[in-house]
């Protein structure tokens, strides 16, 4: 058994595990331990990974190249951090009476699943499964979206539920449309048709018309969950009413596997075409959704619904990136997707803990953070500062590249981008400052609460904003190689 | 049209494309509950016989699991759990209140002319049956989404979602002779999952809204959110537990 078949049992088995202990308050723990060990395992993949180079599984069934590979280690870490983060959250949000005891059995379960499902997705080698991963992923949410059970919750899950089903089924399509246009190239009758490694090798003489029209599938499809506008309605919703351990996996991992496969999907089209057609489309849209998302901003009143904006604005901007191309670009969207997953997740978890604090989600009730409990308003204050892109942050770095690409290839794009940066950076400084440096409300009192992973992604954050390890910077190196075939240094 | 000069098999192909197509339309216009759930199991059946023939006159073994798959799925299972779930809400004989039924069956055209214009550009696409069923097979999956965007039941809405899945089984079955195994078998699990969640939320709807009208949902949108006075005056349920 190889070590990646080892991280995809991990949360299943865990999961199912979680399942049969139910509510007793060790599920927690457990919790976390399989984070922890998912997270070791992977590490180990990883390594094993940089010292050999690209793996094929025998079965031909998995693929770890220099692109997901680090995408695996990020989802673990994340969801480990986020395991510790929900803890005590969730067992506080049982004392508040929001959930029964008995629902966390429910919750602990498809946390893991969840998990599962995104580390299927990031490392299957078949197109079929990538999409079963994905919708694989909604599943597991949708019922976690609902966990409260009030009417907003429902509604929140139903949207989440129908829009990304429609989504993910155009994506299908797409999907169907490649495996159509491989056969007519290799022959029918082959079991490896839809093999992403078969698909790579052979994408230079399928159909252009049908592959042209499968990309729009899939872009469709995959771009709804990776919330680009005008197909992020679910999105906002999904985050806000959620439990908050969700909101920061759905925002720090979901997003990034969608725009993954969407990437992934991009490789064939790019060598079918040899045109910039998928470029341009993934352009546009996420500029669109960039610029959007930058307005909402301004006109939220409820704290996560306000991040999961932010979260719009820079996937938008990521796939505005990979749409460029180009070496530069798409190392600093790699970089990019790494320290939005890192710096929102953390963002989340502090807002979690505000939200306990001040008892509700409305901005403008929650005031005086960094009086009450000071680690929770720096935390909170820090988060924002390092999304907003200040340097000495690593968002600071990746935005840095993704302008300087932008400058080189479409020097008239840099002023919408510009703008954009700046009406983010106030929409969320409108809300934040008062949020962190008001006057606190009477009788609000500190909660219980674990700013370690929030601490440990910031420093984290910091790290790549001030000097990116070798290691990590061969990674985003080989995965820009593998996807624009030039390298960016 | 050259359609009489085509093999029996591709005939029969077409036939049953047409039928499929015809089924969708029936759905887009159809206001009560019972009858569409009827209808879409039709579609599956027709589906169903489409993977058995082709399954026969290709020789693909596996295609007959694919069909099996699919029959035990949308001929049997799916619109059972909808038959039952709408018995139990007791919504079995409601009907729908559409408002433009003309417009959206002309809307259903333009998606299948739409669909028919798309796949002309299939160039090198091999026979008159592939280049049509593909066509028609996007048109049923584009006529489930409208399905999906016109109606306000939370039933039509599954429905439109199932069919759309059909749509796509449609495709993949005639034009490559089905997907790959492992494939089929988790995409079968992910409709199963699904099929169990719609009804798990069905039961939440009619708790939280006393309906299964998804028309009345507008706690979340953003046209709501900017009225501080109300959400001040009224704080939102669950919050200061």
């Amino acid at each position: 058994m190889t070590l990646l078949e080892i991280t995809l049992l991990i949360p299943l088995l865990g999961g199912l595990l979680l399942a049969l202990v139910g509510h007793r308050p060790i599920a927690g723990w457990i919790n976390i331990a399989v984070g922890v060990m998912t997270f070791g395992a992977a590490l180990a993949m990883a390594l094993e990974v940089f010292d050999h180079g690209p793996q094929l599984s025998p079965s031909r069934m998995f693929y770890i190249d220099a692109f997901n590979v680090y995408l695996v280690v990020l989802t673990a870490f994340v969801g480990l951090t986020t395991s510790i983060f929900s803890r005590p959250y969730m067992r506080h949000e049982v004392e508040r009476g929001r959930v029964t005891s008995r629902r966390l059995r429910l919750y602990h379960a498809m946390y893991q699943c969840f998990l599962f499902s995104m580390l299927l997705a990031l490392s299957t080698n078949n197109l079929g499964i990538l999409w079963i991963g994905m919708e694989l992923a909604t599943l597991t949410t949708v019922l976690l979206v609902s966990l409260y059970r009030t009417p907003e919750a429902i509604e929140a899950a139903w949207k989440y539920f129908i829009l990304c089903g429609v989504g993910i089924a155009q994506a299908l399509f797409g999907t169907v449309l490649i495996y159509f246009a491989a056969e007519t190239k290799l022959g029918a009758g082959r079991n490896d048709t839809l093999l992403w490694t078969v698909l790579h090798e052979s994408a230079g003489g399928m159909d252009p018309a049908v592959i042209t029209l499968a990309f729009v599938f899939l872009l469709v499809g995959y771009g709804t969950k990776v919330g680009l506008v005008p197909l992020h309605n679910w999105l906002p919703d999904a985050h806000s009413e959620g439990p908050t351990p969700m909101s920061a996996v759905l925002s720090g991992l979901l997003l990034n596997v969608a725009l993954y496969a969407l990437v992934r999907v991009k490789m064939l089209v790019d060598g079918s075409l040899h045109t910039n057609l998928a470029g341009n489309l993934m352009m546009g849209f996420g500029l669109l959704s960039f610029t959007v998302a930058g307005l909402f901003l301004h006109r939220q009143h409820d704290v996560k619904r306000m991040f999961s904006y932010s979260s719009i604005e820079h996937m938008g901007l990521i796939t505005f990136g990979f749409g460029m191309g180009g070496p530069l670009a798409t190392f600093g969207a790699l970089l990019h997707m790494t320290v939005h997953s890192l710096t929102k997740s953390a963002i989340f978890i502090t807002v979690g803990h505000a939200c306990q604090l001040a008892g509700t989600q409305r901005i403008n009730q929650i005031r005086g953070l960094i009086r009450t409990q000071p680690a929770i308003g720096w935390g909170l204050l820090l988060g924002t500062v390092a999304i907003a892109g200040f340097p000495p942050f690593g968002v600071f770095i990746s935005e840095f590249l993704l302008l300087m690409a932008t400058m080189k290839a479409w020097p008239w794009l840099t002023i919408p981008l510009l703008v954009g940066f700046g009406v983010a950076f106030a929409g969320l400084f409108r809300h934040v400052q008062k949020m962190v440096f008001g006057e606190p409300p009477p009788g609000q009192k500190p909660v219980e609460a674990n700013m370690l992973p929030v601490v440990v992604h910031l420093i984290l954050v910091l790290w790549l904003g001030l000097a990116i390890p070798g290691f990590l910077s061969r990674w985003f190196e080989q995965a820009t190689v593998l996807i624009t075939g030039a390298s960016p240094l | 049209m050259e359609f009489a000069s085509l093999s029996l098999y591709n005939q029969a192909i077409i036939l049953f494309a047409a039928l499929a197509l015809f089924m969708s339309f029936i759905m887009l216009a159809q206001a009560r509950m019972m009858p569409l759930i009827f209808t879409f199991a039709w579609q599956g059946l027709l589906l169903t016989a489409v993977s058995v023939l082709v399954a026969i006159t290709s020789g693909h073994p596996e295609l007959h699991i694919s069909a099996a798959i699919t029959f035990c799925l949308k001929v049997v299972v799916i619109p059972w759990l909808l038959y039952r779930l709408s018995v139990k809400l007791n919504m079995q004989y409601d009907a729908e209140a559409m408002t433009h039924p003309t417009l959206l069956l002309l809307g259903g055209v333009a998606l299948v002319i739409f669909s028919y214009h798309v796949s002309q550009s299939i160039v090198h696409l091999s026979g008159l049956a592939t280049r049509n069923t593909i066509a028609v097979s996007m048109a049923i999956e584009l006529l489930g989404m409208l399905l999906m965007i016109a109606r306000k039941s939370a039933v039509a809405q599954v429905i439109g979602f199932m069919s759309m899945e059909s749509g796509i089984f449609f495709a993949a079955v005639v034009s490559t002779y089905g997907m790959p195994l492992i494939v089929e078998l988790g995409l079968a699990f992910d409709i199963l999952v699904a099929s169990i969640l719609f009804g798990v939320f069905f039961f939440h709807l009619k708790d939280s809204f006393g309906s299964l009208n998804v028309g009345q949902f507008n706690r979340l949108s953003e046209a709501n959110q900017t009225m501080p006075t109300a959400d001040a005056a009224e704080p939102r349920p669950g919050e200061h537990a």
